[in-house]
């Protein structure tokens, strides 16, 4: 079954084509990665996957609703998270979780934020202000917020920007041990190749608003003929190498 | 999961009533310029009252006092609903509200909910100062005060709406409005003065203001202890067709903004 289907999503800011007429789908429990550069369009898809952005054209499907006409029904089932999207920084860190608790309609919602902050080692600083804490801490918090509704789709932009390496592997080991535990659907935009290498089972290599390829990153080594993403992905961004045929 | 329109609106309030809990600047100036405003108001009055023969003096203060208290209605209404959603941009935090379930609307109601506790706070303690200071009791109105309350509230709510519209389209550079808008708007308000007093042209514009309609309402049952039904019925109507107005602007600089991806960066 698709969790999210997309189909032609096109979006055009007056002479700017942002996003071309991309195609894809993604099964329900893959984790799949948005990989490319700066202006390649990962984020303005996922605004138009998360009903934040009207598309110029195309269609979007996730969990089976259509995201033109019936949005707020496939909202409630997944979530967000972007360090580029704050949470309020005067509220403490379990104010933050019970508004956001409460948004998504969450039962036994303090027991909720109870196992959240233990998975998340957030129990300490449950009332510390959002605005108090480290880079590391607010992606937990972030993260908290993003799972609160234990969401089947979970769209995650540059979940570990500006973290330090042991945070940031920290948050993907996470990350892996929770679709594993919850089939959750995850779909992640990333500059980080290492991170798509390790998380995802799909790579959509985006560049200026088009999918120019994609495939499982051992498909795309093996077709480009490279040791690791990173070399693929300078491939592309560069015109270096074309892919091999499958 | 179980998510309803009432507990969506209830946590956007827990939202900004969680930032009053631990701010007692915050508190304090929800009441500090209802009361400035009175203190300096009430001291005015007091000093034309004794200039004047009894009768006279009392009415052109108490005319006073109750413009004054009256149009703060307005103002911390309008506040409460400008600044609440201002919260939201300051704190980066729009980009979270719209991909949840919370509908326009319900955001709306939460706004205005907070909009209500802000005036209530702002208003009260100025109402206490009035009646303690001054010897003026704004509830000797009657019941038709709730009329009243009623009608400048929902004035004061679609001007906040129209001003949320023009920062949905123009960013933080419409900011300024929210606490410039209304003030403007005083002079047509009739607050202190009866509409007959302004030229012509500017006696067109107070006809359509609702708030103008209240404050001549006011007076009569001040001066003459007459409810004029017809002055309320027109701010009434007038309130139903900016609001109108309001929500169809509000509702379109949401699309717009959705359509230029504004949501993730207005603030900036």
């Amino acid at each position: 079954m698709q969790a999210i289907e997309v189909e032609r999503l096109t979006k055009r800011y007056g002479d700017v084509l942002a996003v071309d007429a991309i195609d894809f789908a993604v099964t329900s429990g893959e984790t799949v990665g948005l990989l490319g550069g700066n202006g390649a369009g990962k984020t303005t898809t996922i605004a138009m996957l998360l009903g934040l952005l009207i598309p110029t054209a195309g269609r979007i499907q996730v969990l089976g609703h259509d995201m033109a006409h019936d949005r707020y029904a496939a909202l409630a089932r997944m979530n967000f998270s972007s360090p580029y999207v704050a949470l309020p920084q005067r509220l403490t860190v379990a104010q933050n979780l019970r508004v956001y608790g409460h948004l998504y309609g969450v039962p036994r919602l303090e027991r909720r934020i109870g196992e959240l902050a233990e998975e998340l080692e957030l129990t300490e600083f449950l009332n510390r202000r959002a605005g108090q804490l480290s880079a590391g801490q607010k992606t937990r918090v972030a993260l908290a917020k993003a799972l609160i509704n234990r969401p089947e789709v979970l769209l995650l932009d540059e979940p570990t920007a500006s973290l330090d390496p042991d945070t940031g592997d920290w948050v993907r080991t996470w990350l892996e041990r929770y679709r594993a535990g919850t089939g959750c659907t995850i779909l992640l935009a990333s500059h980080n190749m290492a991170e798509v290498e390790r998380l995802c089972s799909q790579v959509l290599m985006l560049k200026a608003g088009r999918i120019v390829d994609r495939g499982s990153p051992d498909d795309l080594l093996t077709r480009y003929l490279r040791e690791d993403l990173e070399e693929v992905f300078l491939d592309i961004a560069r015109d270096r190498r074309q892919a091999t045929p499958a | 999961m179980i998510g309803s329109p009432l507990r969506r609106v209830w946590a956007m309030m827990y939202r900004h009533l969680a930032l009053y809990r631990g701010s007692w600047p915050r508190l304090l100036e929800l009441a500090y310029w209802p009361v400035l405003q009175m203190l300096i108001w009430g001291f005015t009055a007091s000093f034309i009252a004794r200039r004047m023969s009894a009768g006279p003096g009392m009415l052109a203060a108490s005319t006073l006092l109750g413009g004054v208290l009256l149009w703060e209605v307005a103002l911390r209404s309008q506040m409460g609903v400008a600044i609440s959603f201002m919260e939201e941009m300051w704190s980066r935090n729009l980009g979270h509200i719209f991909v949840s379930p919370l509908r326009p609307w319900e955001l709306v109601a939460a706004l205005l909910g907070m909009s209500v506790i802000r005036m209530l706070a702002g208003v009260l303690p100025a109402i206490a100062v009035a009646y303690f200071l001054y010897a003026f009791n704004l509830f000797t109105l009657g019941p038709i005060l709730v009329l009243f309350f009623a009608n400048l509230m929902i004035m004061g709510w679609w001007v906040a709406l129209g001003v949320v519209s023009l920062i949905l389209r123009h960013g933080a550079g419409a900011e300024a409005l929210a606490w410039s808008v209304l003030f403007g708007l005083t002079p047509f308000a009739a607050v202190f003065y009866p509409v007959s007093v302004l030229p012509h042209a500017m006696q067109a514009v107070a006809f359509v203001i609702p708030a103008s309609h209240v404050f001549e309402g006011m007076r009569a049952v001040l001066s003459d202890g007459v409810v004029r039904w017809g002055q309320l019925v027109a701010a009434f109507a007038l309130n139903a067709v900016w609001t109108l107005a309001a929500g169809v602007l509000f509702a379109r600089q949401l699309r717009q903004a959705r359509l230029r991806g504004a949501l993730l960066s207005v603030g900036e």
